[in-house]
């Protein structure tokens, strides 16, 4: 219990610090950090809640889906793939477009499969 | 399409994925929740590609199919039991293409729509961004690829401990944020690789010590960092759904992580240390086991099947002995018959048995038993007193009841299924050996066990003859 508290304090530190300097900075605008660590922190709570809900029955299958999430990856790689010309810049993105697609794919299936494989003959779920 | 519309469309696709991980809170939910899974990824890839320049869409198009082809024949022809091995080897991929995508934006910042600084240079924010995009995701990917070696036996399983390994890993990752450092000052390539090798050195090393019964920690832990290394990348591109997404798939990997350490009583520190299940466990093994001499009872698939017919109430504990012994089907036919007989069959879970959170119950479903005879430890552990007959199958250290009475025991705290508050256990097992703690296991020298001796499939099937 008590890492785990000094483990997020520490997180929690480090973001700061490395916060200062967009906090710093007197602008009109905002700093793409900022926004970006505001989105950051929200869906880690949002994940944090809805995943304590998942029943320990489909573990598994929330791995693989989180796998198949995780494959969201692939819309980096999409920015930069081949625009013109072959740059090895490109020729990485292309090959990261290629691993995040067995991801997504294998991600997903694999879950419709485990998932299609949970039945029960009563009717209706008491929601294991 | 314009950068808000894009944004969006993001937007739905990441309210999608939150669908599809609430969606999973029960299996009558749950197919429907991996179709919203799917539909934000469709999304959140056509917006992209919308915004990127067309003329790359034909290799871009290649690519998705190669991969899509590639995934597929993976996920139709995996085993079950060899869902670990699929997992791992998924993060290995994610931890890879972040490493690739980062580089790509190091060599090339402006198609990804960084700007470089009046010098020439990456700006600071993004270079330390990138740094930590690539070392979590270089970590995430040999990580895997140890994890994946043991897990399908490539390596071995146990932990490989050597002195000073804790020292020389914090030397190692001072000196990534040193070059790291390096890297954000000068924005130089050398500092940039290095540090990126050193990362892939450390994922080694990191993985390497913990072996054995803590691989579904370790599963679930790289679970967690593909996560946090697709929204590193993400905080580098500035795009928020890459961080939302990223950070659902690490706070799950998160808590998987948790509930896996918990049901071994463990903290996380203990188990990154490593040397559980390993030399240590061994030496621990021998001096408990040592002392009085104790005594089991033993009886064979004949007697088995009579009590179990006899019972008003059996209980099952799988454990992952089981499924190496591809009896779930057997025992899903003995349900059956003994279902024909008139006895309530349960089964009971512990939140460890298999090689990774929730594999057992996969497993099970996967020889159609049915999920509302699947129960929970905490679910049924109440009711196992008043149960005529828990039959144990290749489970051992989770039924031990040292952990509840043993404070020099090395599982002691852990939370067991408490067998032994049955009238009758059944223990089918090859041998009297320890489990993966190392440990002998009270529970099977106790008045009320019974011990049958054999081959787990080999066992159910000679029961299913007696019935």
């Amino acid at each position: 219990m008590n890492t785990k508290r000094w483990a997020s304090a520490a997180l929690l530190g480090s973001a700061l610090l490395y916060a200062i300097p967009s906090l710093a900075s007197e602008g009109a605008a905002l700093s793409p950090f900022v926004i970006n660590l505001t989105v950051f922190v929200l869906a880690i709570f949002v994940g944090y809640y809805v995943v304590w809900n998942v029943t320990p029955a489909l573990h598994t299958p929330l791995m693989s889906l989180t796998n198949a999430i995780s494959g969201i990856i692939i819309i980096g790689a999409l920015l930069s793939a081949a625009p013109d010309g072959w740059t090895p810049g490109t020729f990485m993105g292309t090959v990261a477009i290629v691993l995040a697609s067995i991801c997504i794919f294998a991600g997903f299936m694999v879950t419709q499969r485990m998932l299609a494989m949970f039945k029960t003959k009563k009717k209706g779920s008491r929601g294991l | 399409m314009s950068i808000n519309v894009a944004a969006f469309f993001y937007l739905v696709a990441s309210v999608l994925f939150i669908l599809a991980l609430r969606g999973l809170s029960s299996p009558t939910s749950a197919r429907m929740g991996n179709i919203f899974g799917i539909s934000g990824m469709v999304i959140a890839v056509l917006t992209t590609l919308s915004l990127a320049q067309m003329e790359s869409l034909f290799v871009v198009l290649i690519a998705i199919a190669i991969g899509g082809g590639i995934g597929i024949t993976m996920a139709r022809r995996v085993e079950m039991t060899a869902m670990p091995e699929l997992v791992a080897f998924i993060h290995s991929l994610v931890g890879l293409s972040a490493v690739l995508i980062a580089f790509s934006a190091v060599y090339d910042p402006g198609s990804y729509g960084i700007s470089l600084t009046e010098s020439n240079q990456l700006p600071i924010s993004n270079s330390i961004e990138l740094f930590i995009g690539t070392f979590i995701g270089a970590i995430t990917f040999s990580g895997s690829v140890i994890a994946y070696g043991k897990l399908s036996g490539k390596l071995k399983s146990a932990a490989l401990v050597f002195s000073g390994q804790h020292k020389l890993n914090l030397i190692l990752a001072i000196i990534m944020v040193i070059l790291g450092i390096q890297f954000t000052i000068t924005g130089d390539w050398t500092p940039f690789i290095l540090m990126t090798m050193i990362a892939l050195l450390l994922g080694v090393l990191v993985i390497v010590p913990i072996g054995g019964a803590d691989m579904p920690v370790v599963v679930s832990m790289l679970n967690s960092y593909s996560g946090w290394a697709a929204a590193g990348i993400g905080f580098s591109l500035n795009n928020n759904m890459l961080i939302i997404a990223g950070s659902l798939v690490g706070s799950s990997g998160a808590i998987l992580s948790y509930v896996m350490c918990k049901a071994m009583n463990r903290s996380i520190i203990n188990v990154l240390l490593g040397g559980f299940g390993g030399d240590q466990a061994d030496t621990s093994a021998t001096t408990s086991a040592g002392g009085e001499q104790k005594n089991h009872k033993s009886c064979g698939p004949a007697d088995a099947a009579f009590m179990l017919t006899n019972a008003d109430s059996v209980v099952i504990v799988p454990g992952y002995g089981m499924a190496v012994a591809r009896a779930q089907h057997a025992l899903k036919e003995m349900e059956e018959l003994l279902g024909e007989e008139g006895v309530n069959v349960r089964y009971a879970i512990h939140p460890v048995a298999g090689r990774m959170p929730g594999h057992m119950n996969v497993l099970l479903a996967e020889a159609e038993v049915d999920y509302e005879r699947v129960f929970e430890m905490e679910e049924i552990n109440n009711e196992l007193p008043s149960t005529d007959v828990v039959l144990v199958i290749g489970a051992n250290d989770v039924v031990n009841p040292l952990a509840n009475s043993d404070p020099s025991s090395p599982i002691y705290g852990m939370p067991i299924i408490e067998a032994s508050r049955a009238k009758t256990v059944l223990i089918i097992k090859r041998s009297m050996s320890a489990g993966y703690a190392g440990i002998d296991n009270d529970l099977f020298y106790m008045d009320n066990s019974m011990m049958v001796f054999g081959d787990a499939k080999e066992v159910i099937e000679n029961v299913i003859k007696a019935i």
